[in-house]
């Protein structure tokens, strides 16, 4: 019995010890090694480790990723860290946060190689150049293809048909106060009627309430959960509309086997929203010239090919090669909505705020 | 110090002790100097790890653009929607401890006093939903109370985006907490005690309540309070089976702090949940004084026996029925949708798992590691736990110390009321520069999950403790006993079960810990609710297939650590 005890006694000791160690290990981590670049991002950032290992192998670097919680909350992370970046780059602040980005100072400006292949109307910072567009995508209502069939009705294509009574009761979206693709619907309304008081966004919101819009919290809630197209969560959702991204019907038949003639769900295309990511040198990087071999990676061909079918967005660069899942079974969105980014920093708390009195009470 | 001194210390601290006694001010004195050297290493853990990262925060909130933001701390107060958030946390918390104890009580009973096959397994079971992460609890409840769901199809009755629907939740995370917590103690309780009553002809309620129940009343308090924090203190709950028109003040700090990065309201908001939780502490405090008293316990293996009779059966029957319900039935849902694939049942999900370890992409986690990672944080986090909780829980158990032992006992609650998101970001801007960089370091998230373990290490052994007879301490210390031999040879066999139960708590809520690790645990090294939460941010339903696996492996690996922790225990039984 006392070999238990002494065991015990062991443990403890080694963890302690471990704990001072580990406490003196890291205490001298401050000064940058010149051979690894640091990566900021949110949780959904991926690549091919072998596209990966490439760059590792071409330029010398080795990278280190750093993920902090979802887009929202990586950059505020960077804010809050600003005086003592965790990284070199961060990559992943879209249009609806790049405001708060850009105002708080966070980025050094560089203007990458090759950005001439990225288009203008990408590019959100373009006198600057503090920061670099990465990649797109586009927030629409995802309607479920079997149930439009079933009921012999066609799928909503505007935000104004959201508003027909066929429609009634059949969206579920999220609360822009805690969900990204809430918000971006939310400022799709925006875009789309404006801010005056009578015809504005609040009006279309009291008629889509009257219509039967429901809200949960996340898109986990919405998709899994309420939508009856998705294919995880037991298919038990009754709502054939949910506002999701333009890139959710490729994800769903991403795995299946044999490949399917078509997606089984659909997107509503004049109700999407384009948030564009973007990424950036940090101010105060350590390894600056790691940082910029970085930022010239991001646009380039072997990255934003890869991309895709790692993040489920568009590449920015308009040379890239979409893979074929997006081009068969995705739609082309030709005219997403957009509000200025300074426009939403502005009134974002309170559009916010407005959405809630108005949808939730 | 000798061990003679030792137990004259004690004695001089002692309630009604003779403290003005010739000699004993010096004992005393050393009584007080062995406590503080107890409490040096919890009280600097509190400082370093708690303490300094919270106040860092909430100082930058406080304190933005360089001066005092009051008037901004003032409006945020007057806020007439923070009123109805404030009234709807309280009174949620309070329905779910009310209900929790109220349905977990009967099973902590059942668990100490009756021996029935499978007992062991079905104790580790309904600790699984401890570690569950919550977005996936919050599924399998609405696949059971939700639109579609059992109770729909059934009997046409949901209870999502209801207040019950979130009640429920609750007790289906909490109900171990109130077994263990409250069993632990009972099962070392001599039954022998309420027997005695009886033959001196108390009824059998009488003998309970006057008997059993003043014994039992510190764990039950320490229970209560522990549930009341994790439901005060709730989120993912609220959010996902409440919907959006529900909110508590933790639903807001987040929001605050980690979507609007609005520091100052998010600190006014911490602020305010301190003072509703030290208020709590206080009254805790206030109701449990005196409260505990020495008590005469046994080996808890010796106390539980089968039940006899019609009404014991049909208490072991309603307890189990009700753990099948409630427990049981959303746990086997997860698992059932961990093998419904695309084709019938089958194992498409987890081949799909282990086929991530060798796919060329950085999002797939292979399970093995994610469990790796989750082991290696849990073990560390419990190895922490232990340590600083038992020295805390040691210091707090002597007798005496007044009011600075009793600001410490609030102080080691305070983490359950504090949000992750508070802690997470605390740690990001307070513990990044040397001696104390620790931001980039593999320690940072067991020493975050560690401060929930704390908690309950020392809520578990606390009662224990202090209800061993000083008796004993002072017959071991006359025969010569040091303060190790006595603690080796009288405490520890008499904790040895509340040290396992509390051990396995703080392995399990490492193990499932998400909201601070999430900020903190660097992206190479996911953790198993880390990577469940990221393949449930994508479409697909290999994705949801495979977080739905995911949660299964983490159940199964919880549950295994638990039963292995209890045969540590039983190996030794019929030592005293």
């Amino acid at each position: 019995m006392s070999t238990i005890r002494k065991a015990v006694v062991a443990a403890v000791a080694l963890a302690v010890g471990g704990t001072a160690l580990a406490g003196c290990s890291t205490s001298g981590g401050g000064a940058a090694d010149a051979k690894t670049v640091k990566l900021v991002s949110h949780d959904s950032f991926a690549i091919s480790k072998s596209v990966l290992k490439e760059f590792e192998r071409r330029s010398g670097y080795k990278v280190q990723m750093i993920k902090g919680g979802d887009a929202g909350k990586a950059v505020n992370q960077a804010v809050l860290t600003k005086d003592n970046p965790q990284g070199d780059v961060f990559f992943g602040i879209d249009n609806t946060l790049l405001s708060r980005g850009l105002d708080e100072g966070l980025f050094t400006p560089y203007k990458a190689k090759g950005l001439a292949g990225v288009p203008e109307q990408l590019q959100l910072d373009k006198a600057q150049h503090r920061v670099t567009p990465v990649d797109y995508g586009d927030t629409c209502v995802n309607y479920d293809k079997a149930y439009f069939a079933r009921h012999h009705l066609a799928p909503p294509k505007s935000f104004d048909d959201l508003l027909k009574p066929a429609y009634k009761g059949l969206l579920v979206t999220e609360n822009p106060a805690t969900s990204s693709p809430g918000l971006a619907f939310q400022l799709g309304t925006v875009a789309e009627y404006g801010t005056k008081g009578k015809g504005g966004w609040q009006d279309y919101w009291k008629k889509l309430k009257a219509n039967g819009v429901e809200t949960v919290d996340g898109w986990e809630q919405a998709y899994y959960e309420r939508f009856s197209g998705a294919g995880g969560g037991g298919g038990k959702g009754d709502k054939p509309l949910v506002v999701s991204y333009a890139s959710s019907p490729p994800a769903e038949v991403m795995d299946k086997k044999p490949a399917p003639k078509e997606a089984p769900t659909g997107v509503a295309t004049g109700t999407c929203f384009r948030q564009i990511e973007f990424a950036g040198l940090l101010k105060g990087a350590a390894n600056e010239k790691g940082g910029k071999a970085l930022l010239d990676f991001l646009i380039s061909k072997e990255f934003q090919e890869d991309m895709p079918l790692q993040m489920f967005v568009n590449p920015a660069l308009e040379s890239a090669k979409v893979p074929e899942l997006f081009t068969k079974y995705g739609q082309k969105i030709d005219d997403p909505k957009t509000v200025a980014p300074d426009e939403i920093s502005k009134h974002r708390e309170q559009w916010i705020k407005q959405w809630s009195s108005l949808v939730l009470k | 110090m000798t061990a003679a001194e030792e137990a004259a210390g004690e004695e001089a601290t002692g309630e009604g002790g003779p403290a003005g006694a010739p000699g004993a001010r010096g004992a005393g004195r050393r009584a007080t100097v062995t406590r503080l050297a107890l409490m040096a290493l919890p009280a600097a853990f509190f400082a370093v790890f708690f303490a300094y990262p919270v106040l860092t925060i909430v100082g930058r909130g406080l304190r933005a653009d360089g001066s005092w933001q009051w008037g901004r701390a003032a409006e945020v107060l007057g806020d007439s929607g923070l009123l109805h958030v404030l009234w709807f946390t309280v009174w949620q918390a309070a329905a779910s401890t009310a209900l929790t104890l109220l349905i977990a009580l009967p099973g902590a009973y059942v668990f100490a006093r009756y021996e029935f096959p499978g007992k062991r397994l079905l104790r580790a079971v309904v600790t699984v939903p401890f570690v569950l992460p919550t977005v996936v609890v919050g599924s399998a409840f609405l696949a059971l109370v939700g639109r579609g769901g059992l109770l729909d199809d059934l009997w046409g009755v949901r209870l999502d985006t209801s207040v019950w629907a979130i009640l429920l939740a609750h007790v289906f995370f909490n109900y171990a907490v109130v077994v263990r917590t409250v069993g632990g103690l009972w099962g070392a309780l001599d039954p022998r005690q309420e027997e005695a009553a009886r033959v001196l002809g108390a009824g059998r309620l009488a003998a309970w309540r006057r008997v059993t129940l003043p014994a039992l009343a510190p764990a039950v308090a320490a229970a209560a309070l522990m549930v009341f924090l994790f439901t005060f203190t709730s989120f993912g709950i609220v959010q996902i089976l409440g919907g959006p028109r529900f909110a508590t003040l933790e639903v807001e700090i987040y929001r605050q702090t980690a979507d609007f990065l609005d520091l100052p309201t998010a600190a006014v908001l911490t602020l305010l949940q301190f003072a509703a939780v030290l208020a709590l502490l206080g009254l805790h405090a206030w109701t449990v004084r005196r409260r505990e008293s020495a008590l005469k316990l046994v080996d808890a293996a010796r106390t539980a026996r089968r039940p006899r009779g019609a009404g014991q059966w049909a208490l072991l029957w309603s307890t189990l029925a009700v753990i099948a319900v409630l427990l049981v039935l959303p746990l086997a849902v997860l698992v059932e949708r961990s093998f419904a694939g695309p084709d019938g049942h089958g194992l498409v999900f987890y081949r799909a798992l282990r086929a991530a370890a060798g796919a060329d992409s950085t999002f797939t986690v292979p399970p093995l590691t994610a469990l790796w990672n989750s082991l290696a944080y849990a073990v560390a986090a419990t190895a922490v736990a232990v340590l600083v909780g038992g020295l805390a829980a040691a210091a707090l158990a002597r007798r005496g110390g007044g009011r600075l032992v009793r600001g410490f006992d609030a102080l080691l609650m305070l983490p359950l009321g504090v949000s992750a998101v508070t802690v997470g970001f605390g740690f990001l801007i307070a513990l990044d520069e040397p001696p104390l960089n620790l931001r980039a370091s593999w320690w940072l998230v067991p020493l975050a999950q560690a401060l929930v373990g704390v908690v309950f290490v020392v809520r578990t052994m606390l009662p224990v403790l202090r209800a061993v007879d000083g008796r004993l301490r002072e017959a071991a210390a006359v025969l010569g006993a040091t303060p190790w031999q006595v603690w080796r040879e009288v405490d520890l066999p008499l904790v040895r079960r509340a040290l396992l139960v509390a051990a396995g708590f703080a392995f399990a809520v490492s193990l499932g810990e998400f909201g601070a690790t999430v900020f903190i645990a660097s992206p190479d090294r996911p953790t198993l609710p880390v990577a469940v939460a990221r393949l449930l941010g994508r479409a697909g339903e290999l994705n949801y297939g495979q977080a739905m696996a995911l949660s299964t492996i983490l159940m199964v690996v919880c549950a295994a650590a638990l039963l292995a922790l209890e045969r540590v225990r039983t190996d030794r039984t019929g030592e005293f």
